[in-house]
């Protein structure tokens, strides 16, 4: 009879188990109705912590940034290498110079002469802001939301309490405003100080904006201020004036930093209480572009809905030489966006990350990680491709180089490392061959990464590959191919410098060189291990001194390192944004600037002056090589790698290819098809259920024999 | 009673004013403002103006403790102390130093801590007591000795191999649940169900080790003895009188935890992301965001001591012989 | 200190871990002439579990004893002589200076060398021949095609067809003979000093050792002894073809790994308890012997530190280290001095956060005490509160002391693990099991999963946890047999 229940029991959990099986993956992170919809899934490690415009500077916010704000231009998404096209514009800005007084120069022109550069721009007809309560209107014409007291805003927590939402045309002055917006010392716009270089009227903004700011608690309308630089002709025209030449500044057009901003969204945000529930701009974004950010929720998902008044943009109908074959151009000409909503969830194990993009619950591997090496496998040559698992799944890589380079600096103003001596050069030069930078990509980067020869990475005008591009001091060219030169030759470079077998000649002291380490990581000690021992191959000790990062960013700027790590990473894809870190001026313990090795060589800055202006043409090539030349020789730095970048894709994501610059936004060229991400999802997550009918029945199995013993036991008892 | 407990709240003031002081030093000593500044503004062409005006706007340009420049009470009042350590003192945590609001996190994060903490408590309560109950039936024999032996295996586990353990297995190989996320309502079960069960599985060593000896220290008292001369039945006697009897131990344990179950569990919510106190702190040490450290820290202490004083409470309230004083 | 041509280093935790290691035999040899104290020690060499995983934690202690003698070795001398043969500076100086390598290495790494050499490229599973990873390799013919490159040293004496197993269990027997061997000799060690002991023959002392009728329980002690000893010496006579644990990522053995963490394990349980130590004994019994204001004052001292949530207090104190390490960077240039600095430092904090429960039981105990008839007596004739207190009451306390150390030991190890998760553990760059578990959570997310890490840091963690758990019961049992001051959860 007992036995009985128990069987009934047992089958109707059986039953329960299996009928579920029938359903949906019971894994699925998501709601259930939500598998039929055209959403985007891709995951963020770390929350975003600026979303105004002004003042991000994150490759994790632009992923957000980028396709809500329509700075003037973009990149182009298929062509490489990277070109600006319009976003918003009709065209591409006239670009006039003017003399000192103002006036247009006639062609031809000469350098000299040229006292400011405007920019002028014509914005595209009819492009509307996404709805948003700041621009709400009432019948009469006035905002909802200008004039709310406290009262009125303690019960709103996020934007979505706002009932009513409104939306009206851009117009220059939103450009204009934004732009006054990075003088706000308020704001702390991080390119504030090295705009106030260029642009006309921007540091007697800031100062003016200082005073205002600091007199009064009320809220100041920018409006009220003027930007000498920065001037609109109508609505759909204005112009932006620089002093002299900076051709880098069409860049910059293309940053959020210059994307547009209405009045109406300052006065909106600095009403009382809002900032003290978090609704501010750096929390909900006003924006033009294809997707708005619907729900902001840092500590769990982040929102991404199509904006309903996005004016429509073509899918590009040109592209790269294979992006055919790749069918990057199935979609061209057809109206974007594809995609209705994407859910981005915070994710900071990467465990619980790569798993759910194995199941098929992310579309796409966005950051790089260790885990990701088990998909992939590296050769010898450097080559990387799918692992069989992998391509069995229908998981496709892309990799590409970053634009961007890591280096080991040597403080040039070090007496010993440093300095312009013969003696400190050959030095230089000898732990640049001996510091087997190809040995250390393919054992701590997995092969992830490029030896660099140079300061400019692949990808950027200027680098040059193969046998033109070597650095002839530390590699030979042999069997067309890199080689770096042999640990003799250094020791015999450190012998002509008076160092001998690692002693100091003159001192008769051995040579021990200092190494500043802010690596913390579990592979540190590997990592630092490595290069004692790259050092101890010419004889060489090397005592490393680690720190964490402010205290070494103190070292920097006091000039008292001797060799440290660092790295950069492009803002835009022009060789000045590599060069300008050996520049000079930009000395770090002199100028506060970027260069931390403190090189200074009269002779490259004067031509780093002459090709910072010119356009990319062969003479420009020609000027970089002997610059390139010029710090291959004197080896301030070794250029040590570019690292390469890679993602892993479903089969069902289409329209993806390796785009590093990440102010672009690229989401509205996505396309994803959800049928066969179902069918696999389906597929991959069946439910293994065994292994808990197995432990219930060993629980029940368990409990039986004890049941029987109590009985027993009390009947003993009884007895 | 009340004028007891009012006394030892008083009695906290003094505590939580330590507490608040050796945070504060503790944690300027590590991070001077600049460093702060830096580590919000980022390093790219962040210029020594910038970290100025950051400071100023933060409120961190201010003296440490004591401004000398100002006349009587703002000699205290207008230093960086004060701005940012006594208006914790109510409860105004501020904003973080990324600029969030202190406050309406913990209000928001608070509850996803709750949900797993909760039914871990409650769930693992019940599982240790049976198991325990079971064990003090057949004391005496191989299986005590044997469920004890369990237990000590059990409890010298690390908890982050229960986690990556229980992840894997159930998650990537059984695809049982989601292996991470968090969702708010009724879908926050399918998350919750595996790091509650972790959590309890991780917990039953030790609790059933410890109830264990409560049960065995109640049974050999003399009333259970007389109960059992009485002919009572076994399981009568130790569900009526020694559970009883050990239930007060169990729940004033339990009392001490109930306040730090708001905290949160630092390794199951940061390995399942779910976006609660715990790894709301995690975040906190590895962003070096040092407003949101201490706020928790203060909270923690404020949790602490309020559970002490349930404690104190709890003891009278099972065992009248207990008087305050 | 120079000593045989090699340059002896101490660590700052090479120096605590000896005086532990000295106070406790100084203890035991106090205790062995008095009686009422070794009493219940004696109790414990009667349990037949206490003495078992006396020796494990025996052997853990060992091991993490001769991985705490740090030295250098000289620089050979090959590139010397080329130098003073060719040099045109006259040099003489650098001949009389006997030169050091750079690297501090330990008495353990010495041991080790082959495990530590040894090292692949990548991965590779346990016992593996080939690579854990497929790599394209260029054959003699310039095509390159796709395998699991063979390793540098597993399995290379393998021929192609050889089963594995075979081979194992064959090289394994040399292992089970000397493990055997060796247990065998413990054996008749301790049977000829129980021999003497006794004043029996040799033959009755064997007998009585394996029927377990003396008093000590040595049969459980030879039994998990013989054990070790197999398994050991079956692990270094595979280790010296395989990879027994596997390799790691950068191809570093992780069985050297799990050893070289055992010291890290075992300083972090111990040394947190000798540096709480003087703090806990001084503040408890003042709070309890003294009363009024001392007790106010130390109460309000452990509260607060209590109520301070324990991993912001670690947090902070390894932030301000830093700090100081790097005001202070001349004085601790090397690495493994910082590392060190790092792992003591770590022990004294997390001392902070624990020695208030100490406190509490001491503050309570002395309490009890001062009221005791002798002690009042004491009072009255005028003994000073320093004499009461180190001559009375410190002796009667220190079964306590001596619970707490055992019962906190296995929850330190513990804690450690944990701590490295957050990052605010040890060094990242000393081998413990934390660091192990840390890197290792990555490779679980493998497909297929890179297992071995975690398990060998399982393994060894649970053993040694395991070990301290029982034999810490077992002391509870043997020096407090009400055990009722210390049922804390």
């Amino acid at each position: 009879m007992r036995l009985a229940v128990h069987t009934t029991l047992l089958t109707t959990l059986l039953a329960l188990i299996t009928s579920h099986s029938a359903f949906a993956a019971w894994n699925n992170p998501y709601a259930k109705d939500e598998s039929n919809k055209n959403i985007l899934y891709s995951a963020f490690s770390e929350r975003p912590k600026y979303l105004d415009p002004v003042r991000s500077y994150a490759e994790s916010e632009y992923r957000f940034l980028a396709q809500i704000y329509e700075p003037p231009l973009q990149y182009h998404y298929l062509h490489r290498p990277y070109t600006l096209q319009t976003q918003t514009l009709t065209q591409m800005p006239d670009i006039v110079y003017l003399d000192k007084n103002g006036r247009e120069l006639d062609k031809p022109i000469k350098a000299e002469d040229i006292a400011f550069t405007e920019y002028r721009f014509k914005l595209q007809q009819g492009i509307k802001y996404q709805p948003h309560p700041a621009l709400a209107k009432n019948k009469d014409g006035q905002h909802y939301y200008h004039q709310l007291t406290k009262q009125e805003t303690q019960s709103l927590k996020t934007l979505n309490h706002f009932k009513h939402t409104g939306s009206r045309e851009l117009v220059a002055n939103d450009y204009i405003h934004q732009i006054k917006r990075i003088a706000d010392p308020r704001l702390h716009s991080p390119i504030n100080g090295l705009m106030q270089n260029y642009i006309v009227g921007l540091k007697e903004l800031n100062t003016e904006l200082k005073t205002a700011r600091s007199d009064s608690q009320t809220t100041i309308d920018l409006r009220d201020f003027s930007l000498s630089g920065a001037t609109s002709l109508n609505d759909h025209q204005f112009s932006i004036r620089i002093y002299g030449q900076y051709p880098q500044f069409i860049y910059w057009l293309a940053m959020p930093f210059f994307a547009p901003m209405p009045w109406e969204a300052d006065i909106f945000y600095a009403q009382p209480g809002l900032a003290e529930n978090n609704i501010s701009l750096n929390w909900y974004p006003i924006g033009t572009g294809a997707y708005m950010l619907s729900e902001n929720n840092p500590n769990l998902r982040m929102v991404l809905d199509k904006n309903p008044n996005f004016r429509g943009q073509k899918y590009p109908s040109t592209g790269d030489i294979g992006d055919k074959e790749n069918g990057l151009l199935d979609d061209a000409g057809k109206m974007i966006p594809f995609i209705d909503k994407a859910v981005y969830i915070l994710e900071k194990e990467s465990i619980p990350y790569w798993n759910k993009f194995l199941q098929g619950y992310f579309d796409s591997s966005g950051i790089s990680s260790d885990s990701f090496d088990s998909a992939i496998s590296f050769s010898s040559g450097g080559d990387i491709e799918v692992s069989d698992e992998m391509r069995a799944k229908g998981v496709s890589l892309e990799t590409v180089v970053n634009t961007s380079l890591f280096y080991l600096g040597f403080n040039m103003l070090d007496p010993v490392i440093g300095g312009t001596s013969e003696r400190a050069r050959l030095l230089r030069q000898a732990i640049s061959i001996a510091v087997d930078y190809e040995e250390y990509i393919s054992i701590f980067l997995n092969g992830r990464g490029i030896a660099g020869q140079g300061p400019i990475p692949p990808g950027i005008f200027g680098y040059q590959e193969g046998k033109a591009g070597i650095n002839s001091m530390v590699y030979d060219w042999q069997n067309n191919k890199y080689q770096r030169k042999s640990i003799s030759y250094a020791k015999s470079l450190l012998e002509k410098a008076n160092y001998k077998n690692g002693i100091d000649g003159l001192t008769a002291k051995p040579l021990s060189l200092f190494y500043e380490s802010v690596d913390q990581g579990p592979d540190s000690k590997a990592r630092l291990n490595w290069l004692r021992k790259q050092l101890e191959k010419i004889d060489i000790q090397l005592i490393i001194r680690s720190t964490d990062y402010n205290r070494f960013r103190e070292k920097m700027s006091a000039g008292t390192a001797q060799l440290f790590n660092w790295g950069w990473n492009a803002d835009y894809p022009d060789p000045e944004n590599f060069l300008f870190l050996l520049y000079g001026p930009q000395g770090k313990v002199k100028h506060k600037g970027e260069n931390a090795a403190n090189y200074n060589n009269p002779e490259f800055d004067r031509l780093f002056d002459k090709m910072k202006n010119m356009p990319n043409s062969p003479q420009r090539q020609k000027t970089i090589n002997e610059m390139v030349k010029m710090v291959q020789h004197d080896a301030p730095w070794i250029f040590a790698f570019h690292p390469k970048s890679f993602s892993l894709q479903h089969a069902w994501y289409k329209n993806t290819k390796p785009f590093i610059m990440g102010n672009t936004g690229t989401l509205k060229y996505k396309r994803i098809d959800t049928n066969l991400r179902n069918q696999n999802r389906e597929q991959w997550n069946q439910p293994v259920t065994w292994p808990i009918i197995l432990i219930l029945t060993l629980l029940i199995a368990l409990i039986i024999p004890a049941v029987l013993a109590y009985k027993k036991h009390e009947r003993k008892r009884a007895l | 009673m009340m004028s007891y407990i009012a006394r030892r709240f008083l009695y906290a003031i003094p505590i939580l004013l330590g507490v608040n002081i050796l945070t504060f030093l503790l944690f300027f000593f590590v991070n001077t403002p600049d460093d702060i500044a830096r580590a919000q503004l980022g390093d790219r062409r962040v210029t020594a103006e910038a970290v100025e005006q950051w400071k100023a706007s933060k409120g961190y340009d201010k003296p440490m403790i004591w401004n000398s420049d100002a006349n009587g009470l703002k000699k205290v009042s207008e230093t960086v102390f004060y701005d940012k350590s006594i208006r914790m003192m109510f409860f105004d945590f501020g904003s973080s130093d990324s600029g969030r609001d202190i406050n309406y996190d913990i209000s928001q994060r608070m509850w996803p801590s709750l949900a797993i903490a909760v039914p871990s408590l409650i769930v693992g309560l019940a599982i240790n007591i049976s198991f325990a109950l079971m064990i003090v039936f057949f004391r005496g024999t191989t299986i005590d000795t044997v469920a004890v032996v369990i237990c000590v295996f059990l409890l010298s586990i690390s908890s982050l191999f229960y986690i990556i353990g229980g992840q894997f297995l159930i998650s990537k190989l059984l695809h049982l649940v989601p292996i991470s996320g968090y969702d708010t309502g009724i879908n926050a079960i399918k998350f919750l169900t595996l790091p509650i069960l972790i959590g309890v599985i991780g917990g039953i060593g030790s609790g059933v080790r410890l109830y264990r000896t409560f049960f065995i220290e109640e049974i050999s008292k003399d009333y259970v003895r007389t109960a059992r001369a009485k002919g009572l039945k076994e399981t009568t006697v130790l569900f009526k009188h020694v559970l009883n009897n050990a239930l007060i131990p169990i729940l004033t344990g339990v009392v001490v935890i109930l306040p730090l179950l708001f905290m949160g569990s630092l390794l199951t919510e940061s390995f399942f992301s779910i976006p609660g106190l715990g790894s709301y702190t995690i975040d906190g040490i590895q962003r070096q965001d040092f407003a949101i450290v201490r706020s928790m820290v203060y909270l923690g202490s404020v949790l602490y001591i309020i559970g002490l004083i349930l404690t104190d409470i709890s003891y009278t309230i099972v065992d009248p012989r207990v008087r305050l004083n | 200190m120079v000593l045989f041509g090699i340059k002896l280093v101490f660590l700052i935790t090479d120096i605590l871990l000896f005086a532990l290691f000295a106070i406790i035999i100084a203890y035991f040899l106090y205790a062995k002439r008095h009686e009422h104290i070794y009493a219940p020690w004696r109790r414990l060499l009667k349990n037949k579990i206490a003495m078992g995983t006396a020796a494990i934690l025996l052997c853990y202690l060992f091991v993490a004893f001769i991985d705490s003698i740090h030295f250098r070795l000289p620089v050979e001398h090959t590139t010397q002589s080329q130098t003073t043969q060719s040099t045109q500076i006259p040099n003489t100086q650098s001949e009389n200076i006997q030169q050091f390598q750079s690297e501090t290495l330990s008495l353990l790494d010495v041991l080790l060398t082959p495990l530590r050499e040894k090292s692949e490229t990548t991965y590779s599973a346990p016992f593996a021949s080939h690579s854990f990873t497929k790599q394209t390799v260029e054959q003699d013919n310039g095509q390159q095609i796709r395998i699991y490159p063979a390793l540098k040293y597993g399995g290379v004496h393998l021929r192609e067809g050889d089963s594995k197993l075979i081979d194992i269990s064959i090289r394994s027997l040399p292992g089970v003979i000397k493990g055997s061997l060796l247990t065998l000799f413990l054996l008749l060690l301790i049977a000829s000093r129980n021999k003497q002991k006794y004043r029996c023959s040799f033959r009755q002392s064997l007998t009585r050792l394996l029927n377990s009728s003396t008093g000590t329980q040595w049969k459980p002690f030879l039994i998990v002894m013989g054990v070790i000893f197999i398994l050991t010496a079956v692990i270094a006579e595979l280790s010296t073809v395989y990879h027994v644990f596997g390799t790691d990522k950068i191809g570093s053995s992780v069985l050297y790994q799990s050893l070289k963490s055992i010291r890290t394990g075992i300083m972090i349980g111990t040394l947190t308890t000798l540096v709480m130590l003087p703090f806990a004994l001084a503040l408890g019994i003042a709070a309890g012997y003294f009363r009024g204001w001392v007790d106010d004052v130390i109460q309000y001292l452990y509260t607060t530190l209590n109520s301070i949530p324990s991993v912001l207090l670690i947090a902070s104190a390894i932030l301000m280290l830093q700090v100081y390490l790097d005001n202070n960077q001349d004085n601790y240039t090397s690495l493994l001095e910082r590392a060190d600095l790092r792992l003591l430092f770590l022990c004294m904090i997390l001392g902070v956060t624990s020695w208030t429960g100490l406190c509490r039981y001491l503050r309570a105990e002395s309490l009890k005490l001062r009221e005791m008839d002798y002690i009042a007596a004491a009072r009255t004739m005028g003994v000073g509160h320093f004499s009461i207190i180190t001559r009375h009451i410190l002796p009667n306390v220190m079964h306590i002391v001596l619970i707490t150390v055992v019962l906190d030991f296995s929850a330190l190890v513990l804690a450690e693990a944990v701590l490295a998760y957050v990052q605010i553990g040890v060094d990242p760059t000393t081998e413990s099991w934390g660091n192990m578990i840390n890197s290792a959570r990555l490779e679980m997310a493998r497909d297929p999963a890179v297992w071995w890490s975690l398990t060998a840091a399982f393994v060894f963690m649970l053993v040694l946890v395991l070990a301290a758990n029982l034999f810490s019961d077992a002391v509870r049992d043997a020096l407090d047999p009400r055990g009722e001051s210390h049922a804390q959860p």
